[in-house]
């Protein structure tokens, strides 16, 4: 699959989005032109779509072990942690605490200040220097009023593999609901959906199209919608399906990624990466996904790194202060703790496959760039200090 | 997450070939500021000297050398260099008067938000003077 921003370019920002799929986009295409039809229309055209929408819904019900009825489409993940959020809370009005993580992505975080701005309390857990959950914690903050514990599965910056199985045995335990957003994670690691009551997934994120991705909800939760309207996917969704995503989403699951491949891969340019003094991981190295780097580079700043690397065809992306609309380091980076010096040079690389001359070729820019940068800076890395 | 920032070619020339980059040994001033929006820092160091220049009698001193140091952005990097530009060769009041805006008119333009990356670089050369100012006061 994938790479190819221009001749000569390295996509190392899987994380933010991913190159469709050529098979794909072949695909897909069909559902622009021949079969175009509103599943919702009662002529042949009409019904056609209806089918090829259930037959995909099936595929994706099929892919994460789940039935058809629990698949709801939707935008994406934004939409899917919104509708799960919100959603709950729309129907089960007698409860008012929220369980969830600082680590979690934007569109969780600000659906929770709108929700306590309802009325809500929200506890926000903290993770470790590793960036990860203790499910303890979340087990210490629930109460009988707590509507839903919300925990992704992969942390977007970071990488980080959160327990979610363990987070949702407790909460089954204990009667509450489950929501992970698995946006970073689907495809990628295996979720047993057993104590799971709701996940949010992208396609986007997974070489499918842009502005569509799914909701499962698992049988028996009660959870209402939040976008009214015609009543599609079950009243939980109305608004026309986006067939051609959704034909793209369940399409793309039918491909193999060569996991170990792309891991084998990330820990070279790691090795690499870590021969440049004053380097460090940020969050745990195990517990993380195989295609996440995720470094900091002492008395630098990510910004002017990403840049140079941009101008060598190399897409990175980093969660410094500078390159933030708000001028504020990622909240993320701060929750983990990253000393001062470190915390403005972080860098992240979200990998597919690539190859071994080329993860050769980042290695090489990013010590060359980072040397360039020290020299700018005021801030020299002096040997012997810790790493 | 990303601010995606567009910055003129101007900009992205100097912070890919930052004049009076790096450290003067034994400089007459220097000064570093901490950019407040943003956690980052910029060092300036001076060599200052009577203007040697029989056409203008009154002597007066003169940033003969500049140099600068700084861990930040591409703005502030930019705004670095092309105030060390502005700055040698001019006399201390004048040096002084250098604005932000100068700096950022000198680089064409700023993104808005980068806009206080150039009020670093202005700031550091008026607090190095200062500094030296202050210090000659004491003799
Ligand atoms: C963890 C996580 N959740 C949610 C989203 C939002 O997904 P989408 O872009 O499909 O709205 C993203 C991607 O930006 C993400 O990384
Ligand atoms: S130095 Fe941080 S935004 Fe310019």
């Amino acid at each position: 699959m994938s790479r190819g921003i221009e001749v000569g370019g390295i996509y190392l920002d899987n994380a933010a989005t991913t190159r469709v799929d050529e098979g794909v986009v072949k695909k897909v295409s069909e559902f622009f032109t021949k079969n175009y039809g509103n599943a919702s229309s009662q002529h042949s055209i009409g019904r056609e779509a209806k089918e090829e929408l259930e037959k995909a819904r099936s595929e994706i019900a099929k892919f994460i072990g789940a039935e058809a009825s629990e698949i709801v489409f939707t935008s994406g993940g934004t939409e899917s942690n919104n509708l799960a959020l919100k959603g709950l809370a729309l129907a089960n009005p007698e409860k008012k605490h929220i369980i969830t993580s600082v680590i979690e992505h934007p569109c969780i975080l600000e659906t929770c200040k709108v929700l306590e701005k309802q009325g809500y309390k929200v506890n926000y857990v903290g993770v470790g220097k590793d960036g990860i959950v203790d499910a303890k914690d979340v087990e210490r903050k629930i109460r009988k009023d707590t509507l839903v514990v919300s925990v992704m599965h992969v942390n977007n910056e970071i990488g980080t593999i959160q327990p979610v199985e363990e987070i949702a045995e407790i909460c089954k335990k204990k009667g509450v609901y489950f929501h992970t957003d698995a946006v970073q994670g689907f495809t990628k690691i295996n979720l047993d959906l057993k104590n799971i009551d709701l996940m949010s997934v992208s396609g986007h994120k997974i070489h499918a199209p842009k502005g569509v991705g799914f909701l499962y909800v698992k049988k028996g939760t009660k959870i209402s919608a939040i976008i009214n309207g015609g009543g599609q996917e079950s009243g939980l969704r109305s608004g026309t399906e986006n067939i051609p995503g959704i034909i793209g989403l369940a399409e793309v699951l039918k491909k193999k990624i060569d996991k170990k491949k792309i891991e084998k891969i990330r820990d070279r340019i790691v090795r690499g990466l870590l021969e440049i003094p004053g380097t460090k991981i940020n969050g745990s190295r195990d517990n993380r996904i195989y295609n996440n780097i995720h470094v900091s580079f002492y008395g630098i700043e990510g910004e002017s790194l990403m840049l140079m690397l941009d101008s060598e065809g190399i897409c990175v992306s980093t969660g410094s202060a500078c390159a933030s609309t708000k001028l504020k380091e990622s909240y993320v980076l701060k929750a983990l703790g990253i000393e001062e010096l470190y915390i403005h040079g972080s860098l992240r690389l979200t990998l597919d496959e690539i190859t071994v001359e080329e993860a050769d070729f980042v290695v090489e820019k990013i010590a060359e760039k980072v040397m360039k940068l020290r020299e700018i800076s005021p801030f020299k890395f002096e040997k012997g200090e810790m790493k | 997450m990303a601010g995606n920032v567009d910055y003129n070619k101007k900009v992205l020339e100097h912070f890919k070939n930052p004049r009076n980059m790096g450290e003067l040994k034994n400089p007459d001033a220097e000064a570093t500021v901490g950019n407040p929006s943003c956690g980052d820092v910029l060092k300036i160091m001076l060599k200052i000297s009577p203007r040697d220049d029989s056409s203008r009698p009154d002597n007066e001193n003169i940033i003969s050398d500049i140099k600068f140091q700084t861990m930040g952005c591409a703005a502030a990097i930019a705004s670095s260099s092309m105030l060390t530009e502005l700055a040698k060769g001019k006399s201390l009041n004048e040096a002084k008067k250098i604005t932000n805006n100068d700096v950022a008119k000198a680089l064409g333009e700023l993104p808005p938000i980068k806009i206080h990356c150039s009020n670093l670089a202005a700031d550091a050369l008026r607090k190095a003077i200062e500094n030296f100012e202050k210090s000659n006061a004491n003799i």
